[in-house]
């Protein structure tokens, strides 16, 4: 068994063994490829009463190299308005790029991303939206972000 | 046949008087070495440097790490630290020596931990790396980041802690399960000062994918938020049985180190691991009158610029020119590429003409205007040569009054250049293409004929130097539409005349066909015809040389270090 699909098996197990974290939800994990999971901000937040969902893409060398996420965009779901997603739903954060610990698993990543939205004031769509998402590669790991600031 | 072609990277080293004397002495008589013009041009021990050309060094990957070992074990040795953890240090404050001591000197703890050497807080068991704030510190990296888990407002914290524990057991039964592979089969385990534990093979996994894919040599623990950096043993010990990631790794270092050093510079070629080192053209000042055109030990074929980014041969020009050309030729790439397809107006009627062969005299259908397709105008100028339409007729835009024509005449000055300069370039990529087929040709005639393949050669020579000329001149465009009217730039366009009608005739004698019976004739021919080239060639580059360093050269736009 490779490492990638040894390691997914388990964080599947976890999953159904011991749940996901609040106002996070697997919508279907068919196999070591693709996952998709839901993603809901609670509390008092910009984004009440909203859901979306993200794409999980791995190829062999995860969890040595992040895993390729993305907010899905289509008749069903919406990308949240926030400064570090684009509408075509790329995110531009540093835990899924240089900053990615092997360590860090699905559950992670969809739990930065949920307080990332949590702490959200503004709505707003990133800077230069129009281009990037004109120009952007379908995969968002060929993207090479710069990282904004923080402070959101 | 290039000047550059003479130093290979011993030679170098022999750039003195004495050597000169028994260089010449080894050769031969002057006289001798005019027979054979050819081979004395190639002459590798000719080591007379031209005007045009700077003094450098070729090293090799093994010569630089002597150059970083030196650095570290100074470091090593005035700290009294181990070469890994000077290494470290160095590679942190980009192989500045003195502020590293300055630094060290103010605070070494600081110094530790920021080269990745120490962390600030030492708890090893602190296996849950990232839930500590104070090891945050050192990231001033941006954007949502691992650490925003621990600044959002009303974090689901119940699930956040159990998965995150549960992601990382560091021991299970007193027996280690790795927590990144979970494979319970992995025996050999690694860790840093920091204790964070995985097993060998995630780590060879780790090591090599930011190696191999991310070609970053700064490897940080794997541990979320840990901030240690692995240091050569490290390294070296995950990489024990992988020779080809550990190599690159090394070279990686090389690179990171030449990098900080204003007076070296990678070879840009691919895959190639030689370093030049050209003190002289580091300032400013002297890159406003030389272009430090420069060749790595590996390849004669591996030029570049040491003073720009320009991957080729930018002689006569210097690299501000060089720049400002490029960039305008990017800026209009629309306009440029409107020069380039087949198809013109007739500057009198306006109607579209086609151009279908090779001739630039064209006459308009319609109206019957004569003119030529390089510059568009009236052919009855041209007086009888063509290659007199490599000067710029000044007069339209002087006429020009309104806005309107003024931008036009612009427009019209800059195509005028840029015409020729992409028109060199397309010639040079045809040359290449039409030589394969040559070779070929010529490869044959040494089996049928009786030439030997050293006389078959004069055709590679011809070959080359026509792509080095039309280099020389598509530069020469790109300086002459930043100089400034006057009797310098005619005499700079008188030279690239001269250059440009001799280049064209030898291209031409090399697209005649060869057979056995006129091989030899032809072979004198284009010996000849090479040798005065090359001859006009080194006079482009020399009085443009000249000029820059006496200053003769004015332009009309501010150029860096030009007042
Ligand atoms: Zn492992
Ligand atoms: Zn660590
Ligand atoms: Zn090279
Ligand atoms: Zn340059
Ligand atoms: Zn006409
Ligand atoms: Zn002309």
């Amino acid at each position: 068994m490779s490492v990638s699909t040894r390691r997914l098996q388990k964080e599947l197990t976890d999953i159904q063994k011991q749940g996901t974290p609040v106002g996070i939800k697997l919508l279907n994990a068919d196999d070591f490829q693709t996952w998709h999971l839901s993603l809901e901000v609670l509390g008092d937040t910009v984004y009440q009463g909203e859901v979306f969902a993200l794409k999980f893409r791995f190829d062999s060398s995860y969890p040595i190299s992040s895993p390729a996420v993305q907010f899905v965009v289509d008749d069903t779901w919406k990308a949240p308005v926030h400064p570090h997603v684009y509408s075509n739903g790329h995110i531009c954060a540093s835990i899924l790029g240089n900053e990615w610990s092997p360590v860090l698993s699905v559950i992670s990543v969809c739990v930065t991303l949920q307080s990332m939205l949590a702490s959200c004031k503004k709505k707003e769509l990133p800077p230069g939206n129009d281009r990037y998402v004109k120009n952007a590669p379908e995969n968002p790991k060929k993207t090479r972000f710069e990282y904004h600031d923080d402070n959101v | 046949m290039s000047s550059n072609d003479e130093y290979s990277d011993e030679d170098i080293e022999y750039y003195d008087e004495d050597e000169d004397m028994e260089d010449i002495d080894d050769v031969g008589s002057a006289s001798e070495m005019e027979l054979d013009p050819l081979n004395d041009l190639n002459d590798p021990t000719r080591p007379q440097r031209k005007i045009f050309e700077v003094e450098y060094e070729s090293l090799s990957q093994n010569d630089v790490e002597k150059l970083m070992r030196a650095d570290i074990e100074y470091i090593s040795s005035i700290f009294g630290v181990e070469m890994d953890t000077a290494s470290l240090m160095l590679r942190w404050i980009n192989w500045n020596k003195e502020k590293l001591i300055e630094k060290y000197m103010d605070n070494a703890n600081a110094v530790l931990m920021a080269s990745g050497i120490t962390q600030a807080d030492k708890a090893p068991e602190r296996a849950h790396a990232g839930r500590s704030p104070s090891s945050s510190a050192h990231q001033s990296s941006i954007g949502p980041r691992r650490s925003s888990r621990r600044i959002a407002p009303e974090p689901p914290k119940s699930g956040k802690t159990k998965i995150l524990e549960r992601l990382t057991p560091p021991i299970e039964d007193g027996k280690f399960i790795c927590p990144i592979c979970f494979d319970d089969t992995q025996t050999e385990t690694l860790n840093m000062t920091c204790f964070h534990k995985f097993c060998k093979s995630c780590w060879h996994a780790y090591v090599e994918s930011k190696v191999r894919t991310e070609a970053e040599s700064w490897i940080s623990c794997m541990a979320e938020d840990c901030s240690l950096v692995a240091p050569d043993y490290f390294i070296e010990g995950v990489l024990k049985e992988d020779k080809a990631t550990w190599d690159r790794f090394q070279e990686l270092l090389v690179r990171h180190f030449v990098g900080a050093m204003p007076n070296l510079k990678y070879c840009p070629y691919p895959s190639c691991t030689y370093t030049v080192s050209c003190p002289v053209s580091v300032s400013k000042t002297s890159l406003s009158s030389t272009v430090p055109i420069v060749t790595c030990g590996a390849s004669a074929a591996h030029k570049f610029c040491f003073g720009c980014h320009v991957d080729s041969d930018h002689r006569p020009v210097i690299c501000a020119v060089a720049k400002m050309w490029l960039q305008k030729c990017r800026d209009d790439s629309e306009t440029a590429n409107w020069i380039k397809s087949n198809t013109k107006e007739c500057s009198k009627c306006q109607s579209t003409i086609e151009k279908n062969g090779g001739c630039n005299h064209m006459t308009c259908k319609k109206c019957k205007y004569e003119f030529c397709w390089v510059c568009m105008g009236p052919w009855s100028e041209h007086g009888t040569s063509w290659y007199n339409c490599n000067r710029y007729d000044e007069k339209a835009s002087v006429d020009a009054r309104d806005a309107q024509s003024r931008s036009r005449a612009s427009l019209e000055r800059y195509l005028h250049y840029y015409n020729r300069w992409a028109n060199h370039e397309q010639s040079k990529k045809l040359s290449v293409e039409l030589y394969a087929k040559t070779e070929k040709k010529m490869e044959e005639m040494q089996i049928t004929s009786e030439l030997s393949w050293i006389e078959v050669q004069f055709m590679k020579k011809a070959v080359d130097e026509v792509i080095k000329c039309r280099t020389t001149l598509m530069w020469t465009y790109g300086m002459a539409y930043y100089l400034e009217r006057g009797n310098e730039k005619e005499l700079f366009e008188d030279n690239q005349r001269d250059l440009e009608r001799a280049v064209e005739e030898l291209s031409e004698l090399i697209e005649s066909p060869i057979d056995p019976e006129v091989i030899k004739t032809l072979r004198q021919k284009v010996t000849d015809k090479t040798v005065y080239v090359q001859k006009r060639n080194e006079i482009v580059l020399e009085d443009t040389a000249k000029g820059f360093m006496d200053r003769r050269w004015k332009w009309n736009v501010p150029v860096e270090g030009y007042d």
